[in-house]
């Protein structure tokens, strides 16, 4: 079985089975402590709280993409939040199109801001999106289109590093404008909100919510599992090395740009999908999730957990995420203060990160995960 | 009260002088002043004409505290008073004799209203009274307002004015006004075709605006001007005003793009320190750039209450101010986190966007979230009006001229001093300039300073033009990587040239495809260009650009 | 296995440490929800309505509470971020069990919450001026809606003490609230006779800071010979280059006046108002009204913050009207029960502070009077046209053909925020 191979030092066989373990069983449990558990008792998971975790997986995944590339293959995107928000709005535009006559000026065919923008019929691009099945396809394609096209032509020219970088954070800079145009027909700065219905299911029961999350963990689960694998194949070497040692991967005779290419467009679809599991369970895709700042959020949360471990882009995005639905309520006007000094403490004292700097830091946990290899630097 | 009992001696003492002159002008000017105070806005535009008017000398210093928004009327007994701002509240004057009446809370007074009409009837009287001043500036404004109003009984004075006005720059105003007011109120055709030739003359917008009054056809098909004649003559004009309006129009939107890639290259040109220069992803160089922009208010509200004479000067304190905090806070952040840091770029991210999430937290703390009110001296107010339509604003050339200045000094101190030499001696090669004896943790520590210290300058411009708010620093960190970046990291000369390419390309987009559309396409523009040079405008050559 | 079962027990572990975080509600206290951006982009306007909130609880508490119980105000902190408002408001109402949300600025923050309020039956009070269409049972909204405000200041503006202009510029933020003011401002002026070649229209992001190029353009639009008025629904921080372009360009009022509807007494404290004198503003409320209930609500506001130059804004008056109206309601009755309050929150009257009376409609939009006031040398915007009375609050537009047709009516028979017939047909 896959989890029972060793596949060299890349990932410790037992911090993945933690990981998995973890993601199924709060998969099951939650729901089940939501639904089945009446709210009087100890036990009980209420539902706030259940699209509150919901959310946080979804931005795990989101930074499990990043890790992707970031930890395993050297390439700094400060543009993602670009893919993940394009995969909430496929998703969104599903579910605007699914509102149907519902809709306050009661159109069948035009969502409410268009209406009132005065559009008379459907954009083009706007087409498909009632078929969930097309939708669904939508949320990986586009994604990973423009990844194609993006990385195509940046790894193609060999644009490394902070130029790439930069221009990463231009691409989801410019999409921000873009999106907030309201004459791109994307709902301007409200983007997609008042959604009612996913298949069939009222979005506002807790059954549905209990189903999102659900899904979001197992949608997890398997992300990791396909990362774990991409990692730990043969591919996965090529691209540790490609981090580690560009030009001499390449004078070693090995398609570099396909190598990077075919991880980024792989990591633009899997933000995707976490932006399409995203937007069902907030209730609105809006512009701002393609700001710049965003994305550099989610390589911070990477940073946290520990780059280069995939189960610490996870930890690191739950922690973040927990910290500030945490601190934003409890220290309303100080809160920047505490999360502003995570981030520079996490660089300064555990620069691998919190997963990374597990085994130095507590000699104890360092016995029991005694086969928790060491990976790559982490420095690119 | 004692201010108050004075107040009521004063009043008892002004009445008296008020009952010895019982001149039938002194009984118009009262009856005139009450006329102000009415609710209707027609009355009281009749009142301002009827002071003008009535030629009283009280007349034009009335108007004028009229238009300041100083004329007040006591509450209690309705007398007409002027005020100036005092520490107490306000000192008042007897609009009538502009006898002193002592000081009195702002509570008692209630103002006289003016709005933009009246302003408009105050304007145009004030400029029939001081056509003849002794100051050019304030006859420049005399014809200006006499251009605006356009009415018949002024043709006299005007021409008057004009015959025995010596300075050319005011003369020609005066005969632009003379030609307005000919073309608005004569009724002979000649005179009016004259007068439409001779505004030929004058190039600006408010010209072209008078003469394409007159081809406004309206909904019923009809032309405002009755006369063939005439309205082909005023096409003759317009298409002589517009043509040179285009093309000054072509030079303001050179400038705009000139200023805009100043503004850029203050912002940027720190970061090409940090980034460029030392590989540090600062992303707290925005929260330097609003600490310099602080550090400018503060100045100014010290300014404001020990040296109010001297605020014009506020700015040049400022400036080495905001270099000495800001480049303290950075040499403060390079020693306490950066130093540990070195080696690791990308981790330097995560750390410097901690620091500016703290940073904005202690400005907000310290100064609150709402915006800070920082002045613009007077030298940085207003335009240079080079020609009709070409105005080129004061702030926006002094910024220019800052921005080249502090280029300028940078490039010379990298180049020529001994502090420079370490600097490129480190950030070329640190194992071997430590070998050499450099110090190259206090190299480190003075860049990072430097870097800042510039930042924090351009703080000072941009507070003349933005927001003083702890979101200052936001609105500015992504394009200032852009500019970097576009340029090629660690060359200064590829910043200067990115900046102001980019402020050229953006001003030049923005009338076809918008603000943000132009934007955009700027943004595409970069990314494009980067592919065919990956490593910017002017890439660094040799090994060190490999890894 | 083993780890399997080890990862299910973290799982638990970590919940129960979040669902602890949620306490219940205790008997003695009655705790309200305050859901303003402390940081980030909007914290720039919030800020002062947190204040504004925590100084009426205050107010509130000091002479009794309410119900012989104290208030308490939960202060959360959804820094701008728009899903983080849906959150927040999730966590007030499911987890402090709040009874009522004074918050939201953005109209995107509101659609963010709707469904939230919607689903668990909550409270929320909005206060800001708004693009209207828009009417749900959860929430009252307490600012302008566009018929109480942009409609008066255009009529204003064409009126012989305007200046009678005939060609107008509508320059905006690119969002909501803009599009949708000048669309009914545009079908507006049609109506009136302006034709479409006397209308521009232009939209800036936000947050624009370079305004060389617009302000050009409106003087080039300014000269074709018709009287100009631009009217700016230009939001937050732009607004400070703006005024500052505005004035070094030279452009005067008396020549071309601006009127602006997101521009107060708050923005202008940023700004030297020198140039500006004459530039209009259009609101509901102006600091330097004239009237003793608005003098103590200055004196009460600077007492509170400790700061004599801190200035009071229209936001800020339709906080105080919709926190004053809630503890009538409650009182009135006697619980605080959301459908109850709902309830008795309809013909609910509270004097305002220009000296009139809000009253709440069955629409949940107040009455309000619309002044128009000149920017003042000392940033303060002085009222000169106002409305002879309250004009009540119209939630769907008569400009907007789609729209027209739409009532919003929350007592029997209609009982509907966007119906085009009464649910309940009585007969």
């Amino acid at each position: 079985m896959l989890l029972s191979n060793d596949h060299g030092r890349l990932l410790s066989p037992l911090g993945s089975k933690i990981t998995l373990g973890l993601l199924l069983s709060i998969a099951v449990l939650v729901p089940l402590l939501n639904l089945a558990v009446p709210p009087g008792s100890v036990f009980h998971v209420p539902t706030y709280l259940v699209s509150l975790l919901g959310k946080y997986l979804c931005f795990a995944l989101l930074a499990l993409s990043v890790d992707l590339i970031w930890g395993y293959c050297g390439i700094l995107s400060l543009g993602h939040g670009a893919f993940f928000a394009l995969g909430g709005y496929a998703m969104g535009m599903h579910l605007m199109r699914q509102i149907g006559d519902r809709g306050v000026y009661g159109n069948p065919d035009l969502p409410d801001f268009m209406v009132f923008l005065n559009w008379k019929e459907l954009p083009w691009y706007w087409y498909g999106f009632e078929s969930f099945p097309f939708a669904l396809l939508m949320v990986i394609l586009v994604p990973g289109l423009l990844a194609l096209v993006f990385g195509w032509l940046a790894f193609r020219s060999r644009v490394t590093g902070v130029y790439l970088s930069i221009i990463t954070q231009a691409m989801t800079f410019a999409l921000l404008l873009a999106f907030f145009r309201n004459d791109m027909g994307f709902g301007g700065n409200n983007g997609l909100t008042d959604f009612k219905e996913l298949l069939g299911f009222n979005l506002q029961a807790d059954g549905t919510r209990a189903g999102l999350f659900a899904a979001s963990a197992v949608m997890l689960a398997l992300a990791y599992l396909l990362c774990r694998w991409i990692v730990c194949s043969k591919v996965g070497r090529v691209l540790v090395a490609i981090r580690d040692a560009e030009s001499r991967v390449r004078f070693l005779g090995y398609r570099v740009e396909f190598y990077k290419l075919f991880v980024f467009v792989l990591s633009a679809m899997l933000a995707g999908l976490a932006g399409a599991l995203y937007v069902p369970q907030v209730g609105i895709i809006n512009p701002s999730e393609f700001s710049p700042a965003n994305s550099i959020e989610i390589v911070i949360w990477v940073a946290v957990g520990g780059r280069g471990y995939l189960h610490g882009a996870i930890l690191g995005a739950l922690l973040v995420n927990y910290a500030k639905t945490y601190l934003t309520g409890a220290a309303p006007e100080i809160w920047l203060f505490f999360l502003g000094g995570l981030f520079v403490a996490v660089t300064v004292f555990l620069p691998k990160g919190i997963i990374g700097s597990l085994p130095g830091l507590q000699g104890r946990l360092q016995s029991v995960l005694l086969r928790f290899g060491l990976p790559g630097r982490t420095a690119g | 009260m004692p201010a108050l009992s004075k107040l009521f001696r004063l009043r008892a003492f002004a009445v008296l002088i008020v009952l010895l002159i019982p001149s039938a002008a002194s009984a118009e000017l009262a009856q005139d002043l009450q006329a102000l105070t009415e609710k209707s806005n027609a009355t009281k535009v009749a009142a301002v004409e009827s002071l003008a008017a009535g030629g009283h000398e009280r007349a034009v210093p009335i108007l004028q505290a009229f238009l300041a928004g100083r004329l007040f009327q006591v509450k209690e007994d309705d007398r007409m008073v002027v005020a100036e701002d005092s520490a107490g509240g306000y000192r008042i004057f007897d609009a009538m004799t502009g006898e002193a009446l002592g000081e009195v809370g702002k509570r008692k007074l209630r103002k006289v209203r003016i709005n933009n009409r009246l302003r408009q009837a105050v304007k145009a009287a004030l400029g029939a009274l001081t056509l003849g001043s002794s100051d050019p500036a304030a006859r420049i404004q005399a014809a200006d307002a006499v251009f605006r109003s356009a009415q018949s009984d002024m043709l006299g004075p005007l021409e008057a004015a004009l015959a025995r006005e010596s300075d050319l720059k005011v003369a020609s105003r005066l005969a632009r006004a003379l030609a307005a007011t000919e073309l608005a109120t004569s009724d002979d055709k000649a005179t009016r075709l004259a007068a439409i030739e001779a505004l030929a003359a004058f190039v600006d917008q408010e010209v072209r605006a008078i003469v394409s009054g007159l081809l406004i056809i309206d909904g019923e098909g009809r032309p405002a001007e009755p006369d063939s004649d005439l309205r082909a003559a005023a096409a003759e004009t317009l298409k002589t005003i517009e043509s040179k309006l285009a093309f000054n129009g072509f030079i303001e939107n050179i400038f705009q793009g000139i200023s805009l890639g100043s503004v850029l290259l203050l912002a940027a040109i720190g970061l090409a320190i940090t980034f460029g220069v030392m590989g540090v992803i600062n992303m707290a160089h925005g929260e330097m750039v609003m600490i310099g922009a602080y550090t400018t208010f503060v100045v100014q509200e010290v300014f404001r209450a020990s040296f109010p004479g001297a605020f014009d000067y506020s700015l040049l304190v400022a400036i080495p101010a905001a270099f000495l905090v800001t480049g303290l806070v950075g040499i403060g952040i390079e020693r306490g986190v950066i130093r540990f840091l070195y080696g690791r770029p990308l981790e330097t991210l995560l750390a410097t966007w901690g620091l500016s999430l703290i940073l904005q937290q202690v400005v907000r703390s310290i100064f609150g979230p709402t915006n800070r009110e920082v002045g613009n001296p007077a030298w940085m107010s207003g335009a240079w009006e080079v020609a009709g339509g070409l105005t080129l604003t004061y702030n926006r050339l002094w910024i220019i001229l800052f921005a080249l200045l502090v280029f300028a000094l940078l490039m010379a101190l990298i180049r020529f001093s001994g502090y420079g030499l370490q600097m490129r001696a480190v950030t070329q090669n640190r194992p071997m300039a430590s070998s050499m004896g450099i110090r190259t943790g206090w190299v480190d520590a003075m860049t990072f300073g430097l870097g800042s210290g510039i930042a924090g300058m351009a703080g000072v411009a941009l507070s003349q033009i933005d927001n003083v708010s702890p979101n200052l620093g936001q609105g500015y960190i992504i394009d200032s990587f852009m500019v970097v970046v576009f340029g090629g990291v660690g060359n200064l000369w590829g910043t200067l040239v990115g900046a102001f390419s980019l402020g050229l390309v953006n001003k030049f987009l923005e009338p076809y495809a918008g603000a943000v559309l132009g934007k955009i396409l700027v943004l595409v523009v970069i990314i494009l260009f980067i592919q065919k040079r990956p490593r910017g405008l002017f890439a660094l050559r040799g090994r060190a650009v490999e890894n | 296995m083993k780890s399997v079962i080890r990862g299910a027990v973290s799982a638990l572990a970590m919940a129960g440490a979040l669902a602890a975080g949620a306490a219940q509600a205790a008997d003695d206290v009655i705790k309200i929800g305050v859901l303003h951006s402390l940081s980030g982009t909007m914290a720039i306007s919030e800020t002062t309505l947190k204040d504004t909130v925590l100084m009426m609880v205050d107010d509130l508490n000091k002479n009794g509470g309410l119900l012989g119980k104290q208030v308490e105000a939960v202060v959360v902190d959804p820094a701008s971020d728009w899903p983080l408002f849906a959150e927040k408001a999730r966590e007030l109402l499911e987890g402090e069990q709040v009874a009522a949300v004074f918050g939201c600025w953005t109209s995107v923050s509101r659609k963010s919450v709707l469904p939230v309020f919607e689903e668990l039956n909550g409270l929320l009070f909005y206060p800001v001026q708004y693009e209207g269409e828009e009417s749900s049972r959860n929430v009252f909204y307490t600012g302008a809606a566009p018929n109480q405000q942009a409609i008066p200041a255009v009529e204003y503006l064409m009126s012989e003490d305007g200046g009678g202009a005939e060609r107008f510029v509508l320059l905006g933020t690119d969002y909501v609230y803009p599009r949708t003011t000048n669309k009914i401002l545009r079908a507006f002026l049609n109506d009136k006779g302006i034709t479409d070649a006397d209308i521009m229209e232009n939209y800036t992001p936000f947050g624009h800071s370079d305004w060389q190029t617009i302000v050009s353009e409106v003087k080039e639009f300014a000269s074709q010979g018709k009287k100009t008025a631009v009217v700016s629904t230009i939001n937050g921080d732009a607004n400070v280059p703006f005024y500052k372009e505005l004035g070094n360009q030279g452009i005067n009022a008396e020549e071309i006046p601006v009127v602006a509807f997101s521009v107060g007494e708050e923005e202008l404290a940023g700004l030297d108002t020198e140039p500006l004198v004459g530039h209009l503003a259009a609101w509901n409320y102006f600091m330097s009204v004239e009237s003793d209930v608005n003098d103590s609500f200055i004196e009460q506001w600077h007492a509170f913050i400790g700061n004599e130059d801190r200035v009071t804004n229209d936001p800020m008056e339709a906080t105080y009207i919709g926190f004053k109206m809630w503890a009538q309601a409650v009182k009135q009755a006697g619980s605080t029960d959301v459908d109850a309050v709902r309830q008795a929150m309809y013909g609910q009257t509270v004097p305002n502070l220009t000296g009139g009376t809000a009253v709440m409609n069955a629409n949940h939009h107040l009455s309000k009077p619309v002044l128009i006031g000149e920017i003042q040398d000392d940033g303060m915007i002085e009222t000169v046209w106002s409305t002879e009375k309250e004009v009540v609050g119209d939630a769907w537009s008569d400009f907007i053909p789609e729209s027209a047709k739409l009532t919003a009516d929350w007592t029997y028979p209609w009982v509907c925020g966007n119906c085009e017939a009464p649910k309940y047909v009585t007969n």
